[in-house]
């Protein structure tokens, strides 16, 4: 967190806590997928989310991470759980089932109304911001 | 939770261990081959799976162990072994093969394969939660008899890993979806293997040792080198205010200060090269008059005591340094003093400063290139949806109140997607639409005027200050061009947003680019002028004295102020603007940083440094002064006083369009400037290092001159500079070649789309096919395992216990195998359950819930 020597009060610790996708990075990262992170987990979370890791393995790790159910394909309620988490539920439902119709018809190659992970990698393809928005600075 | 059933066409990633590398498109005539193939032996399977069942009927006992019947209705386990073709091309599908390599599928599987391994060979013990005790997991490892097949996927990567280049190998290991440990184990087993195959091979010789060396030797600089790399690494400049600002504004703003430690990058370049060139040699030989006492003025003005010094273009000598003797009276050349190195002023001026020109183009339009290249791909435009759901989350934010700020900006976002696209499903109506035409054309008029009329108040602004000359005393009236020019540099672009909300775009990226593109030509409508002024009317007005130390002080003066006028934006525009807003407006929104006019005001400055750079050797200097000092207050102004843009911003896209900026309006209008000073404008007789020439380009000519005269050995260089640069057939030669790269680039870049939508086309085709087939068998299987169901007596206990009858098992394992999405498999079921007349009532109703639980799930 810099170069200062710091003792964190519990309110400061919550505060950069804020990300919604915390528990997923935890589960997707952890050996058994419960979250308990040994040190070489932490080094690889911090390997993949670094700058300079490239972008296929970027875009595995953030497949897993949007995968709710683990059944490798992102299907629909994984989209609205994405989509629920990233808009803090603020949204109504009918528009957040329109945005998964919309993203399923934009991403979805093989039209079997889910993304497998070559779906999510061609259209990561198309997304040149990916690279710099999954990276953790360090 | 249900695993995907690996469906004989939902082929899992078959590593390439087949030996397979044909390309799909070879095997055309095999593709259409292996579909019939394919459907004869669904066709056969179907009708065998069907035989089996009606086998099975009479006997209901057997019903009891639903293991049976899963495998039955399962198939794909005990499947007959598909034709190795049809597998192959399956497999090889673009679908599937699309950014992978061999060893990525390969570690794929074996991740896959491991994790499976670990999760299905779990001992059951009750409840017991999942846990990463060791002893039981190594319990796992040695009970498991799939150890084995691990054992040989890993041989077989390290097998792949070996007969890569280390740099190859590291670039897969790095691309590799395992965890570290294992690839450091995949490393050190490639390694060692290699260094094992080398050692033997010098066995029993005096090399033996000397390649143990050697080979320690290399490892022992690998890793000094990689010390070194993360020790410059952690010497990076601002690595934690540049840490600090992404983390609390995200990567648009970052963009911003990205920008900014690039242009001071190019900037210590061109200092560099100067300074050795032209700067050093000439501040060792001093020589002209004393400079004139120092007054405080000069830091603003640029004359005074700073005149008559290295910073300027008057100042250097235009003869040869540390050769101090007169040319002979008979022509010859003056011999060198014994030991010393002459160094000829004028040639040196002209060609550094036509390297640094040189070398600035190159360096920009590579890194222009390679970031083009990052952000652009074909066919980027669309998919915006799926795009702002799932790149839009900045993970380096850390913040609290930064991260509640992304989550209103994202759902903003999504609701203007989805506003943006229900007016687009209604029809508009042509009055509407020429309305919006009409506007958008007087709202470009204006602004087109706009910049008419401030370009034509700086023309007759700087005619009336040459028409009126300052005295000796009076300089500070000097700064009275500069002022006026920052003035409206500062002014218009409000005017421009007050008539951009006229406006109506569809698009807020459309919004943000024509704001910049209008500010670009306000900037350099002004830079034209003030060219025109500098070089038409200033040449001839200063005609005795030296105009060129005149302009070089011009453009001092103007960096000065622009800077000045940065600082005052910053504290007005920011901190006062701030205290307005909380204390009087009460508004609890702090200011937005306005990236777009702090980049353009960027890249103006680093415009007036390249015009510069001919007059004023030191200029660079100044800039990377001013440019450190706005790093930083711009950065406390940012902290305290501002908060991110609501806008989206595409931070990539954005900084690529900066840098193509940066080179083309910005640094060619620099290069036709300079080259034009050069070619085509006389030089002032009283000073510089080319008083008596008729062009600075004529020392160049000279010296060309001088070697065909002097010697043989140089003379290939003049007839290089005859025939390639006197000579206009060899450079348009080169531009039509250049031209003919480009087409061919752009018809490649169409090739390439045209593949893609062909590619596009083929795999829905393939997948239309694959799911008619097999929905076909699989409606065949529902008949027949309702049939059965029919005939099953309901909600009877089985012997797994609990309330899941062999009717809901078959239920769920019909779910299961359901190759549709969720909605269709509702809809195939709901006719089912009419054209069967189901009653909804009993284990029926459970079923179905089961099984749409079983389909969610």
């Amino acid at each position: 967190m810099g170069n200062k020597q710091t003792v964190f009060t519990p309110e400061q610790l919550e505060a950069y806590q804020d990300n919604p996708f915390r528990q997923r990075i935890a589960q997707v990262f952890s050996e058994d997928g419960d979250g308990h992170m040994t040190l070489d987990n932490f080094l690889d979370m911090f390997s993949v989310m670094s700058e300079t890791a490239p972008r296929d393995l970027k875009a595995y790790y953030a497949f897993k991470i949007y995968d709710f159910n683990d059944d490798d394909y992102i299907c629909a309620w994984d989209l609205e759980q994405t989509l629920t988490k990233l808009t803090r539920g603020e949204l109504s439902a009918e528009e957040v089932s329109l945005v998964c119709e919309k993203v399923l018809d934009e991403a979805d190659g093989d039209h079997d109304g889910r993304l497998s992970l070559e779906d999510f990698q061609n259209m990561i393809l198309r997304a040149p911001d990916f690279l710099s928005t999954f990276h953790i600075r360090i | 939770m249900a695993q995907p059933l690996a469906f004989v066409l939902d082929v899992p990633e078959t590593p390439g261990d087949q030996g397979c590398e044909s390309s799909p498109q070879d095997d055309e005539s095999e593709v259409h081959h292996s579909f019939c193939q394919l459907i004869q032996e669904q066709s056969q399977w179907a009708a065998e799976e069907g035989l089996e069942l009606q086998q099975r009927e009479p006997a209901p006992g057997a019903w009891g162990a639903p293991d049976d019947s899963h495998q039955a209705l399962l198939g794909p386990e005990v499947a007959p072994a598909h034709s190795t073709a049809t597998l192959r091309i399956l497999a090889s599908m673009p679908s599937r093969t699309i950014g992978r390599s061999r060893g990525a599928v390969i570690s794929q599987y074996y991740n896959r394969t491991v994790r499976l391994r670990r999760r299905s060979s779990r001992p059951l013990l009750g409840e017991m939660s999942r846990s990463a005790r060791p002893s039981l997991r190594l319990y796992d490892l040695e009970l498991d008899p799939a150890a084995g097949e691990e054992e040989e996927k890993l041989n077989l990567l390290v097998k792949e890993l070996q007969g890569l280049s280390v740099a190859q190998r590291d670039h897969m290991l790095r691309g590799m979806p395992v965890n570290l440990a294992e690839k450091r184990c995949l490393r050190d087993k490639s390694q060692t293997l290699r260094g094992m195959r080398r050692g033997q091979q010098h066995r029993g010789g005096v090399c033996s040792c000397c390649s143990r060396l050697g080979y320690a030797c290399v490892l022992a600089s690998h890793s000094l080198g990689l010390v070194l790399l993360s020790g410059l690494h952690a010497l990076a400049p601002w690595r934690f205010a540049l840490k600090q600002i992404g983390g609390q504004f995200g990567s648009s703003v970052l963009s911003y200060f990205l920008f900014l430690k690039t242009l001071l990058v190019f900037n210590a370049l061109l200092l560099l090269l100067l300074l050795a060139f032209i700067v050093g040699p000439q501040a060792a030989f001093p020589q002209g008059p004393v400079p004139t006492a120092f007054m405080g003025l000069e830091l603003l003005t640029g004359g005074g005591g700073f005149a008559h010094t290295v910073m300027y273009y008057g100042y250097y000598s235009n003869a040869t340094l540390n050769q101090p003797c007169a040319p002979q009276p008979n022509g010859s050349q003056c011999t060198p003093r014994a030991g010393s190195l002459p160094y000829n002023m004028p040639l040196a001026y002209l060609f550094t400063v036509g390297a640094a020109a040189f070398i600035t183009c190159i360096t920009l339009v590579y890194s222009m290139s390679h970031s083009f290249g990052e952000s652009y791909r074909v066919g980027s435009t669309s998919g915006v949806h799926a795009i702002t759901a799932f790149c839009s989350w900045d993970y380096k934010v850390t913040q609290k109140w930064a991260s509640r700020l992304q989550h209103d900006n994202i759902r903003t976002r999504l609701k203007e997607l989805l506003a943006a696209w229900q007016l687009q499903q209604e029809p508009r109506s042509m009055c509407g639409r020429l309305r919006q035409v009409a506007v958008l054309v007087l709202v470009w008029l204006l602004c087109l005027g706009t910049t008419l009329g401030c370009a034509a108040a700086v023309h007759v602004f700087s005619e009336v200050m040459l028409e009126s000359p300052v005295a000796a005393g009076q300089e500070a009236a000097l700064l009275a061009l500069p002022l006026v020019v920052c003035l409206l540099h500062l002014a218009a672009p409000y005017l421009y947003r007050g008539l951009a909300a006229l406006e109506r775009h569809g698009s807020p990226v459309l919004e943000v680019y024509m704001a910049i593109f209008r500010n670009l030509v306000l900037k350099m409508a002004i830079l034209g002028v003030l060219c025109y002024h500098w070089l038409g009317r200033r040449v001839a007005a200063l005609r005795d004295q030296c105009w060129e130390d005149f302009v070089g002080q011009e453009l001092y003066r103007f960096v000065v102020m622009d800077f000045i006028f940065a600082l005052l934006d910053t504290l007005f525009g920011e901190l006062v603007w701030r205290f307005i807003s909380e204390k009087k407006l009460k508004r609890r929104r702090k200011p937005e940083f306005d990236i777009a006019r702090n980049v353009l005001d960027l890249i103006y400055g680093q415009t007036l440094i390249w015009l510069g750079v001919l007059f004023s050797p030191l200029l660079p200097a100044i800039q990377i002064i001013k440019l450190l000092l706005l790093f930083y207050v711009k950065k406390t102004s940012l902290l305290a006083n501002c908060q991110a843009p609501r806008r989206p911003w595409l931070a990539s896209h954005m900084s690529t369009l900066f840098l193509t900026l940066l080179c083309f309006p910005s640094f060619l209008g620099a290069a036709v400037f300079l080259s034009y000073v050069v070619w085509q404008v006389k030089p002032s007789s009283t000073c510089g290092p080319f008083r008596t020439l008729d062009s600075m380009y004529e020392a160049g000519r000279l010296w060309v001159r001088q070697l065909e005269t002097a010697g043989s050995s140089v003379s290939w260089l003049s007839w290089l500079y005859q025939h390639l640069v006197e000579d206009t057939v060899f450079i348009f030669l080169v531009s039509a070649l250049l031209l003919a790269v480009i087409y061919l680039n752009i018809q490649v870049v169409k090739g390439q789309r045209k593949v893609i939508c062909l590619l596009k086309e083929q795999i829905s085709n393939v997948t239309r096919i694959m799911r008619g087939i097999w929905i076909r068998w699989w409606h065949r299987h529902a008949t027949a395992g309702l049939a059965i169901c029919r005939a099953l007596p309901a909600g009877t206990g089985s012997p797994r216990g609990g309330d899941s009858s062999p009717r809901q098992d078959t239920w769920r394992v019909l779910g299961r195998a359901a190759p549709c999405g969720y909605r269709q498999s509702l809809r195939i079921f709901a006719i089912l359950e009419v054209a069967f007349g189901l009653p909804p009532a009993g284990g029926t109703h459970v079923g179905t819930r089961t099984l749409l639980s079983a389909l969610i799930l």
